[in-house]
């Protein structure tokens, strides 16, 4: 707000000297005005994004090249040290990483599938299909530290008494007491947050999807698996990127879920990427490893969403 | 896709009901057993409680300091909601206008930096935010919630001044009103679908982080919602009556919000992903 009065102060004073001086100052007295103007809109967000993003990115390159623990002064150059001792000495974070792979795929064909299931049923004439379309989309908006939460009172006591009621083997797992069922738990949870959101942008594709064109076919005499197979999945095709690549990254960076359902537990066998940079950083105060892993997570996640661009940049230009 | 009420629609719709009714299994679970004593939770899980007692959200309502930690939670997502869209947009607006180079090169370095992963800025943030004195203080987190959001708001803001015409401002500008002028009377108004999306998006996400908050709020006074139940679970590891309330507590004002907004929630989704 004070920026205003500060603008509107200046004017009058320049237009009586933009009419009195000779061409050359006045543009030059405006293209000053303008780098102001510039520096004025821009400059905020800029240096905010500079200090809290680009500064610390970049440092933060750099001390993965160094012994750095936080504390201490003196950080010392090791080069490729910390790089060597992840892929050949750090065995919780290679098991680490491909867990956090195995995760990924598994919940990416899950949830699109499950999302793009929803989204299929609840475009059909249901009466329910507004409320149902609330309920599947409702466990996202809970964010995955309290959704974490109150899966480990499902599987810890609910499915224990589901179990206990119905004699369901399925339920009478150890679930998060075991690493298998643990990891499965984290799908779960993550798999019954993210449908719902996939959910949503299949529902406005298949919206797009002209219905003559359905028509047509069904009077071609074409049954309900072709429709889908070569009508609506070619159509929705851009749509099926989309979500593909939102739940690649979003399930590569688990953190919150992770953290409040399992913990990486028992005993550090699911443990993800992210909890274990945390943990490496903040627990063992290792920041120059912590950062070299970092390193390693940006850069696939960087690669993922290149991919990402790449693609739908090409799918964009042929259709 | 049928037009018409069939067999096979009724088939397809007590299926579609089921399946709701799963997903709501884990609600189910949450909100009866929030209501019954710790004893009945142990012995009965699966019932409806046999008598509602509030007890267990009286008691965490006290233990959680709800009303702070809600407060809290309000003010830095109401604060970082207005800083960026306040400053997102301005910049964003001066980006799309000033045709020049440098305009280009600061718009792909925001969006540029939207891959970057928060793992990977945390630990020197951490330390930088030390050093200037931007731990424990809700205006840090804030500036911080400003540089996080920045690229997607700007990114979603560039989008839409795009499809503005210029010609309204022209007019503006010879009447004698200055740049200033121009954007919050005339241009700002007119990015009002575009803020309700911007603001839903970045509200579900702040209300909703754990990591950042937990790393620059250390004191207790300042804890947020998600802080606060993490605090509260370590605290009361098994005592399920006062956690499961607690948890209630905490999801309240979300599904409040959800249910208030949904249209708007949801439009905000689509428009948000697809670009």
């Amino acid at each position: 707000m004070k920026n205003q009065s500060e603008l509107k102060s200046v004017e009058p004073t320049v237009i009586p000297n933009q009419t009195k001086q000779a061409s050359v100052p006045f543009f030059k007295r405006k293209k000053l005005k303008d780098a102001g103007l510039f520096t004025l809109f821009v400059g905020p967000v800029l240096l905010a994004f500079a200090i809290i993003v680009l500064i610390p990115f970049f440092t933060g390159v750099y001390y993965a090249f160094t012994d750095w623990n936080g504390i201490t002064g003196d950080i010392k150059w090791v080069g490729l040290d910390n790089f060597k001792y992840l892929f050949t000495e750090d065995k919780q974070f290679q098991a680490s990483f491909l867990l956090t792979t195995k995760y990924t795929v598994v919940s990416i064909l899950l949830t699109n599938l499950i999302g793009f299931g929803l989204a299929l049923l609840v475009t059909q004439m249901l009466k329910t299909r507004n409320i149902l379309r609330t309920i599947f989309f409702m466990p996202n908006m809970v964010g995955g530290l309290l959704l974490g939460f109150i899966w480990q009172f499902i599987f810890v006591k609910g499915f224990a008494s589901l179990g206990q009621l119905t004699g369901i083997p399925f339920f009478e797992l150890a679930w998060l007491g075991d690493q298998n069922t643990a990891f499965w738990g984290i799908v779960i949870v993550s798999v019954w947050q993210g449908a719902g959101y996939i959910m949503i942008i299949y529902i406005a594709a298949l919206q797009n999807v002209p219905q003559e064109l359905i028509e047509a076919a069904k009077i071609d005499g074409a049954n309900r698996w072709q429709i889908l197979r070569h009508i609506t999945m070619p159509l929705v095709a851009p749509a099926v990127t989309i979500c593909l690549f939102l739940t690649t990254a979003s399930s590569f960076k688990i953190f919150d879920a992770n953290l409040s359902l399992t913990g990486g537990g028992p005993f550090k066998s699911t443990e993800m990427l992210a909890l274990n940079i945390y943990t490496e950083a903040f627990v063992n105060n290792r920041y120059g490893i912590g950062e070299a892993k970092a390193l390693i997570f940006f850069i696939v996640v960087a690669a993922i969403t290149v991919l990402q661009v790449t693609i739908s940049k090409k799918r964009e230009v042929e259709s | 896709m049928g037009n018409k009420y069939t067999g096979k629609t009724f088939i397809g719709e007590i299926f579609a009901i089921l399946l709701g009714l799963v997903f709501l299994i884990p609600f189910y679970y949450l909100i009866s057993n929030s209501l019954k004593p710790f004893a009945e939770i142990l012995s009965n899980t699966s019932a409806l409680p046999k008598v509602f007692m509030l007890d267990n959200y009286v008691n965490a309502f006290e233990k959680l300091d709800y009303l702070k930690v809600f407060t809290n939670s309000l003010i830095i997502t109401v604060l970082s909601n207005i800083v960026l869209v306040v400053f997102c947009s301005m910049a964003a607006y001066m980006l799309v206008r000033t045709k020049k180079k440098i305009s280009n090169i600061i718009f792909m370095t925001f969006v540029a930096a939207m891959i970057i992963p928060f793992q990977s800025i945390m630990i020197p943030l951490i330390k930088t935010a030390g050093n200037l004195g931007m731990l424990n203080s809700i205006w840090g987190l804030v500036i911080m919630y400003l540089g996080f959001g920045s690229g997607m708001t700007i990114f979603l803001y560039h989008g839409f001044i795009k499809g503005i015409p210029v010609e309204l401002e022209e007019a503006a500008i010879i009447d004698g009103c200055s740049r200033f002028g121009v954007f919050w009377r005339i241009v700002f108004p007119l990015l009002k679908p575009i803020t309700v999306t911007i603001v839903i998006l970045n509200s579900l996400w702040i209300w909703n982080d754990y990591l950042l908050p937990s790393l620059v709020l250390q004191d207790p006074e300042l804890r947020t919602i998600p802080l606060a139940t993490f605090f509260f679970f370590g605290q009361y590891t098994k005592q399920w009556d006062l956690a499961l309330a607690a948890l209630v507590l905490g999801i309240i004002p979300l599904l409040i919000f959800f249910f208030s907004m949904q249209k708007h929630i949801i439009k905000g989704i689509t428009s948000g992903s697809i670009k």
